[in-house]
């Protein structure tokens, strides 16, 4: 064990001396000024009981385990401390979130690194641990000399997690700022990651993240989301927010949760959103369909042309529809009246020229359901057709929407 | 009539929820056994304290479904974060071995009702342990567990031998309201005893935890409510009336001890066979019941408040710590029972008295917990709910303290 490492454990109940090497007290708790700096350990919180005193880092001569040497003994009692993040109080035992790991733990200890600054100790955060090792030292702690169980505890692997990977969640606004804690790191990882940590943390922490949370992102990880904590989470964000959220999800997942939502909290935020009232008309009228239904589970966003088009209008009309080009199998292609005639697999589009008529690309066999066709039929035909992705038409043949992969698979994780 | 039954079959999994399910659970093997020997034993006497246990079970309910409602978090969460990692560790340790008890006693439940059956218990026991634990580790419990809770209809059995019995209606509902108290160290010992086995530590972890799991809010928490308090109120009907059973069948024929369970069952031969083929089913049905929910809470329980990855939607190596501990719990619970002369009985009287002894901590760290307004907001406990609860944690301590002093003379003596 490296002699510039100090454990939160082993910090807490050092003596600390003054100059004349007479004892003042132990230390009660430690706390950054992440405002200030990130990862120094900016005060030290000596005594007990109610007047506890705070020692300033730059105050300190030496920390050991043998204890900490003052050198400067100007100390001033210890009050307000918002804009601290107490390590004790705030984070030992709380919640936090391992970007890196992609998961939520429970912090056991912290582990310092002892740093010399023009002859003076100072520690920095190292890395939280958590797992068998720390909590090995926790139970110990005090009732074993420290030596012992730093010498004990490497028999038992260790689990850390370095300080820059960890995301502390703090559901009040106000001391988030003060605290400098932001959820950009969270901005970084894959939506469906994002979605089993929100779903592992408590409501209040849920909400936190999701008001903090770029919109888009937010909209992303919300999709991925199980659908009863969709609701919840939703529920519990400020009108503006939520609605700024929904618009940018695609319109059947947007609508899938007002579905889950009372009728008066779902109006509210469709009047809150700022998509044109095409969209809107859309998300009212998939709201219409009940979930186990074809036009419950259908998605209106999909790329539909003229019977008469070519290759190059199609090619245009991607171009004019970007955001739908990641997940997009399949062009349909409509009469003059709306109706359903055909259906292009975009990769024959390469494979002819660009003038060809789109007429003469499509598929043998229209494949289609009406938009009150039963969840369970939908799925079959998936399965007897291999399909990647399926029209939907109303009651006059006309294209409602598309039905895709990823929504089947949905239904058979929640059957 | 299909669509009938299934619309019916909606409704009642519709209204049942966490507070019913851990309230129908409550009544296991251990339980079965002790309101059997209330009966048996002293007939009608010990019913009076089923208000009581009532009301304190709604008490203790109460306040888990409100803090999972309001924070959202387990139990052995909130103790972690308030009263820091030493006090939870002990805790858990604790809960560990007091549930390893309670599984053995639903083993052992398991095996004296298949023997009624004549199947050896070197059969039955073994294979109820591996399929908990494939149900478990499939993943296939949550699906199950609709089976277990449509099963515990088979309750209704207690209530249907309680009646074919033929007991003395007047002196049941007499007694029910008429406080006795006799100087005899066997009648106080049931009497706790029935505490003990109502209100076990186990119950509060698994209920907050299942109302958290199914996403209950303070908002809709009112009929959350509603539910725990039916459920406690079902768990004591069904309570009186094994007790009226074993009077009927058992005291007014000549008050005896019983050796377990099934011995009540035999006792109801003499009443058709119905009265004792359904004692038997309803027996075999909550111990397996238990045996699934035990565990696996136990191993949720600790996980989450010591901070180990859990989960069955998890892997073996992803959660190793998860899966060992519930595997252990069933391994070794399974295994004191089929372990030749080993003395059950005292066994499961002893998992009561540990049980015992561990819930006035879980209660008083409840209390505190739900009094601190930094995590229950404007859902903290009112003055006249402190009063309430600390009575009934008092009266407990009390309780277990006697319970402790007598049982452990019994353990030492006997």
């Amino acid at each position: 064990m490296a002699d510039n490492i100090l454990f939160f454990t082993e910090l807490l109940g050092l003596k600390v001396f003054d100059l004349k090497g007479r004892r003042l007290g132990t230390i009660r708790d430690a706390a950054l000024v992440p405002l200030v700096d990130a990862i120094r350990v900016d005060r030290y919180l000596l005594g007990g009981g109610w007047s506890w005193l705070t020692i300033r880092y730059d105050q300190i001569q030496s920390i050991t385990l043998d204890g900490i040497y003052l050198s400067d003994e100007q100390l001033v009692p210890h009050h307000g401390d918002d804009y601290m993040l107490r390590l004790g109080r705030d984070l030992l035992d709380q919640q936090i979130i391992d970007v890196h790991g992609r998961k939520v733990v429970r912090v056991t200890d912290i582990t310092f690194e002892t740093v010399q600054v023009s002859g003076r100790d100072e520690l920095r955060m190292l890395e939280v641990d958590v797992g068998l090792r720390s909590i090995f030292r926790r139970i110990v702690q005090g009732v074993i000399p420290p030596r012992w169980s730093r010498k004990a505890m490497t028999r038992i692997p260790p689990n850390s997690i370095r300080w820059e990977f960890c995301n502390i969640v703090e559901a009040d606004p106000q001391r988030r700022l003060r605290l400098n804690i932001t959820h950009n790191m969270l901005e970084t990882m894959h939506p469906a990651d994002l979605a089993d940590i929100v779903e592992e943390l408590s409501p209040e922490d849920r909400e936190a993240i999701f008001e903090t949370l770029d919109s888009e992102v937010a909209a992303e990880a919300l999709s991925e989301v199980s659908p009863g904590i969709q609701a919840s989470i939703i529920e519990s964000l400020e009108t503006e927010k939520a609605a700024e959220i929904i618009e940018e999800m695609s319109p059947d997942d947007a609508a899938d949760i007002l579905a889950e939502l009372e009728k008066e909290t779902s109006d509210e935020i469709l009047e809150e959103m700022h998509s044109d009232d095409k969209d809107k008309q859309e998300m009212r009228e998939l709201l219409e369909f009940s979930d186990d239904r074809a036009g419950g589970m259908m998605s209106t966003e999909y790329v539909a042309l003229s019977h008469k088009a070519t290759v190059s209008d199609a090619v245009i009309s991607m171009r004019e529809n970007e955001e739908l080009l990641e997940s997009l199998h399949t062009i349909f292609l409509i009469d003059g009246e709306d109706k359903l005639v055909g259906t292009v697999p975009v990769g024959r589009l390469f494979t002819a020229g660009e003038g060809a008529l789109l007429d003469t690309l499509k598929s043998d066999g229209l494949i289609k359901v009406s938009v009150a066709e039963h969840q369970d039929k939908v799925t079959e035909m998936f399965d007897k057709y291999s399909l990647l992705a399926l029209p939907v038409v109303d009651s006059n043949g006309q294209l409602a929407g598309v039905i895709t992969a990823d929504d089947i698979i949905s239904v058979l994780r929640n059957s | 009539m299909l669509k009938k039954f299934k619309y019916h079959i909606a409704v009642f999994f519709s209204v049942i929820g966490p507070g019913f399910i851990t309230a129908v659970v409550d009544n296991d093997a251990g339980g079965i056994l002790t309101y059997s020997q209330a009966g048996a034993k002293y007939g009608y006497l010990p019913l009076w304290t089923l208000l009581p246990i009532t009301l304190l079970l709604i008490v203790a309910q109460e306040m888990s479904s409100r803090m999972g409602a309001v924070t959202g978090k387990g139990l052995s969460d909130l103790i972690r974060e308030e009263f820091g990692l030493r006090t939870t560790f002990f805790m858990m340790a604790a809960l560990v071995v007091v549930n390893l008890m309670n599984v053995m006693a639903n083993f052992a439940g398991v095996a004296s009702a298949l023997e009624l059956f004549h199947i050896s218990r070197y059969i039955s026991v073994p294979i109820a342990a591996m399929v908990v634990w494939l149900l478990i580790v499939k993943g296939t419990y949550a699906s199950v567990e609709k089976i277990f809770l449509f099963a515990t209809v088979l309750y209704v059995c207690y209530i249907a031998s309680g009646i074919l019995v033929g007991p003395d209606w007047k002196e049941a509902a007499l007694y029910s309201v008429t406080p006795v108290l006799m100087w005899d160290p066997d009648y106080i010992t049931i009497l706790i005893a029935m505490v003990g086995t109502s209100v076990a530590p186990w119950m509060q972890f698994y209920l907050q935890a299942a109302v958290v799991e199914k996403g209950i809010t303070p908002k809709d928490y009112a009929a959350s409510r509603i539910e725990v308090i039916v459920g406690c109120v079902v768990m004591s009907v069904i309570a009186f009336f094994i007790i009226v059973a074993c009077a009927g069948a058992i005291w007014s024929v000549k008050p005896r001890d019983i050796t377990d369970a099934t011995d009540a069952a035999l006792a109801l031969k003499p009443f058709g066979p119905y009265a004792y083929l359904m004692f038997c089913a309803g027996l075999l049905n909550a111990s397996l019941f238990a045996a699934c929910i035990q565990p696996l809470s136990t191993a949720y329980t600790v996980c989450e408040g010591l901070g180990f990855e859990s989960g069955v939607n998890k892997k073996w190596d992803e959660a190793p710590i998860f899966y060992w501990l519930f595997t252990l719990l069933i391994v070794i619970g399974a295994g004191f029972v089929l372990i030749p002369n080993f003395p059950l009985i005292k066994m499961i009287l002893f998992s009561q008295v540990v049980n015992g002894v561990l819930l006035p901590f879980v209660l008083v760290y409840m209390i505190l917990l739900v009094n601190k307004k930094q995590i229950m907001h404007e859902w903290v406990a009112s003055r006249a709910y402190n009063v309430v609860a600390w009575t009934a944690v008092t009266v407990m301590i009390l309780l277990t303290v006697a319970l402790v002093g007598i049982s452990a003379r019994q353990l030492v003596g006997g």
